[in-house]
């Protein structure tokens, strides 16, 4: 009888079942035939368009992305005014390397945003995707027009990945562009002294930048599963961050080694990798194995309850 | 319980309701709350019926429609919609069912239209191509038109109302299950809405249609079911549940004077075949004094007895006859002597 049963079913199942059961020849017997509910080639694409129309127009979500974009062109333009080297040796191991090379605002933003900011708008997104809909009392309808809870949920959970991966690119960008014109770029001179060409560093700046947003794709679920037990966006929303942040206190707990290898945030700032001049293809591979376990995990637990929970709002 | 179109196709043949739209057995809500919100009710739509599904708050009505939607999980019981097993048969049964629950809700930024059009694309078996006139034409239908490009969040009580039927009209439908259609619509509304659920129905769509405001139900539909306290106190045609399980509802009312109140009783229960003693209890009275001339009115069920024996019978026995007519019970009659006359919520 469980939802789950339905939503994994085959589209054959939609057969219409009135058939069998009404009684007596029918004049709508006809029509209701002919109505056989089929599921309509790209009908997922234009879900998710639309899902994205939504997350992607609306102007709270346009600001977070707005405020994420202004962190590396405000961090540039400070940089370039306080041009002092006083400040040398202080605050993140890169920052004072973007005065001689541009590339370096990349990794500067990205590391700056990784703790609190991004979290943050990827919590934004995924805490408000069935939470959202459920406290504004449109969950009830969207489920009646009818879509299966899987394909909803599947097409929401894309939606804020989708976002999440934009606000990555976008401070990307911004830091790319604010780079290249206040400080210009150059060859890349790795944190172990060797010196790579600039189409190489650019590429390696991709990498950081793809590796951050695989990164968050384990709280997209955590966010996406919380949002799925309440009807209030904000305080999912809340509990999300704090997943995040309790993450990265306990990995600071040197007596809680044991567990530091599971914890969401453990590989957060492997990215640093990349600026290696030999890539530890293993440990940014076990980062991504812990976010896949965490997706996996959350995700289920998502499938799992949204797909059986009574809709009462 | 007969349904017309039944008895017409199974010539006379007693058949158990098979050509029903929404049928329940024994289906019951238990909330974690341990809230028994409904309580074995056995639901029964006939195809073409326009079903009245009363009941004072909290009686269980919108946990049921939720139930028939997919949107609750049943405790026990089965709930057939359109011959398909809720919820697992939701996604094939409900693009042939326009719903209305609890009150709209849309996306409050999103205009009229665009949120018509975000239904339409979660819907995955919607023709895209169609998508803007079928919008277009269900706008249209609900007078909302000229509001369509106005956020939802400016929209009035009546027009976000509104807004809710063009999107249980978004496709053509063979059940529509409308929660409180015409909570907030003013006068005009209202009379639309009901213009819109007779026009549905002779269109050959049924209709599960639930409010508290009676006199809305009463104009419009041919079933009643009354809810109480999470069970269906009594099911059926209208006239036969407002007559109380009779055939013929009609009651006979007399204007008379206060002097020849006992006399018209006494003569009313000898045409009703009641037992003259009980005179007072079958016949009621009211004051309808309204010129000082000492008028009352007294109201008693015809039972088997025709009109027309009326006035002759009341000339023959010397009462004083101001004025006969006959009179439907109302379903407000009905529905309050089933369900208490108090005004607290049950629960
Ligand atoms: N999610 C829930 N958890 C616990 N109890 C609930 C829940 N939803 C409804 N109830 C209870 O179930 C009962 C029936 O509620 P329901 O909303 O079905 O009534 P209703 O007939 O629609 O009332 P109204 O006419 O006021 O809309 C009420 O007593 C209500 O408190
Ligand atoms: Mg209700």
């Amino acid at each position: 009888m469980s939802h789950a049963e339905a939503t994994a079913a085959p589209d054959a199942a939609e057969a219409p079942t009135s058939r069998t059961t009404a009684a007596g020849p029918e004049v709508r017997e006809a029509s209701e035939a002919s109505e056989a509910p089929t599921r309509r080639r790209g009908a997922f694409g234009r879900l998710l368009r639309s899902e994205l129309g939504l997350v992607l127009g609306r102007r709270r979500n346009q600001l977070l992305l707005a405020l994420l974009a202004s962190v590396p062109i405000l961090l540039g333009i400070v940089l370039a005014i306080v041009s002092d080297s006083a400040y040398a040796g202080q605050g993140p191991g890169f920052i004072d390397r973007i005065g001689g090379n541009g590339l370096f605002l990349v990794v500067t933003s990205l590391f700056l945003c990784t703790p609190f900011l991004l979290p943050l708008v990827t919590s934004i997104a995924a805490g408000d995707a069935i939470a959202g809909e459920a406290g504004g009392g449109t969950l009830r309808y969207l489920l009646t027009v009818p879509v299966r809870r899987g394909t909803l949920l599947v097409a929401k959970a894309l939606a804020a990945m989708t976002f999440m991966l934009v606000a990555v690119a976008l401070v990307t960008a911004a830091a790319l562009l604010a780079g290249g014109l206040l400080f210009g770029f150059d060859d890349l001179t790795l944190l172990s002294g060797q010196t790579i060409p600039l189409t190489d560093g650019v590429l390696r700046m991709l990498g950081v930048a793809g590796y951050v947003a695989m990164s968050l794709t384990g709280l997209v679920a955590v966010g996406l599963f919380f949002s799925t037990l309440a009807e209030v966006p904000v305080g999912v929303m809340a509990a999300t961050v704090v997943v995040a942040i309790v993450s990265t206190v306990l990995d600071s707990l040197p007596q809680l080694s044991a567990i530091h290898p599971f914890l969401l945030t453990h590989h957060w700032f492997d990215f640093a990798e990349f600026l290696r001049f030999e890539v530890s293809w293993s440990l940014l591979g076990q980062g991504l194995a812990l976010q896949a376990a965490w997706v996996a995990i959350f995700g289920s637990l998502a499938w799992a309850r949204f797909t059986t929970a009574d809709i009462t709002s | 319980m007969s349904s017309t179109l039944t008895e017409r196709d199974h010539d006379g043949v007693p058949t158990t309701g098979g050509d029903a739209v929404v049928r329940t057995r024994g289906l019951t809500k238990k909330f974690r709350s341990g809230q028994v919100a409904v309580d074995g009710i056995d639901l029964e739509v006939p195809r073409g019926a326009v079903y009245g599904f009363l009941g004072p708050n909290g009686s269980g009505k919108t946990t049921t429609i939720r139930m028939l939607l997919g949107l609750v999980q049943p405790t026990s019981g089965e709930a057939l919609v359109l011959g398909g097993a809720m919820p697992r048969s939701a996604v094939a049964v409900l693009p042939r069912v326009g719903a209305l629950v609890e009150g709209p809700a849309f996306q409050p930024y999103l205009t009229g239209r665009r949120n018509l059009d975000r239904l339409d694309a979660v819907d995955m078996t919607a023709d895209p191509r169609t998508s803007k006139a079928r919008i277009g034409a269900a706008l249209e239908r609900v007078g909302l038109s000229a509001a369509a490009a106005k956020p939802y969040r400016n929209y009035s009580l009546g027009m976000k109302q509104r807004l809710g039927l063009a999107a249980a009209l978004l496709r053509p439908r063979d059940l529509l299950i409308l929660d409180e259609p015409t909570n907030g619509l003013d006068p005009q509304g209202t009379r639309e809405v009901r213009h819109l659920i007779r026009e549905l129905a002779e269109d050959g769509a049924s209709v599960l249609v639930s409010s508290h405001l009676l006199a809305e139900i009463d104009q419009v539909c041919t079933h009643v079911g009354v809810m109480s306290r999470g069970k269906l106190l009594v099911q059926g045609e209208r006239d036969v549940v407002t007559s109380g399980g009779r055939q013929s509802g009609e009651r006979v009312v007399i204007t008379t004077l206060r002097d020849h109140v006992d006399g018209a009783r006494r003569v009313l229960a000898r045409l009703a075949g009641v037992d003259p003693s009980s005179a007072s209890e079958a016949a009621s009275v009211e004051d309808a004094d309204h010129l000082g001339d000492g008028a009352v009115t007294v109201t008693a069920t015809l039972g088997g007895a025709s009109l027309s024996d009326v006035a002759p019978a009341l000339v023959a026995a010397d009462v004083l006859v101001l004025g006969i007519g006959t009179d439907r019970p109302s379903l407000e009659d009905v529905f309050v002597e089933l369900t208490g006359e108090g005004f607290d919520v049950a629960r």
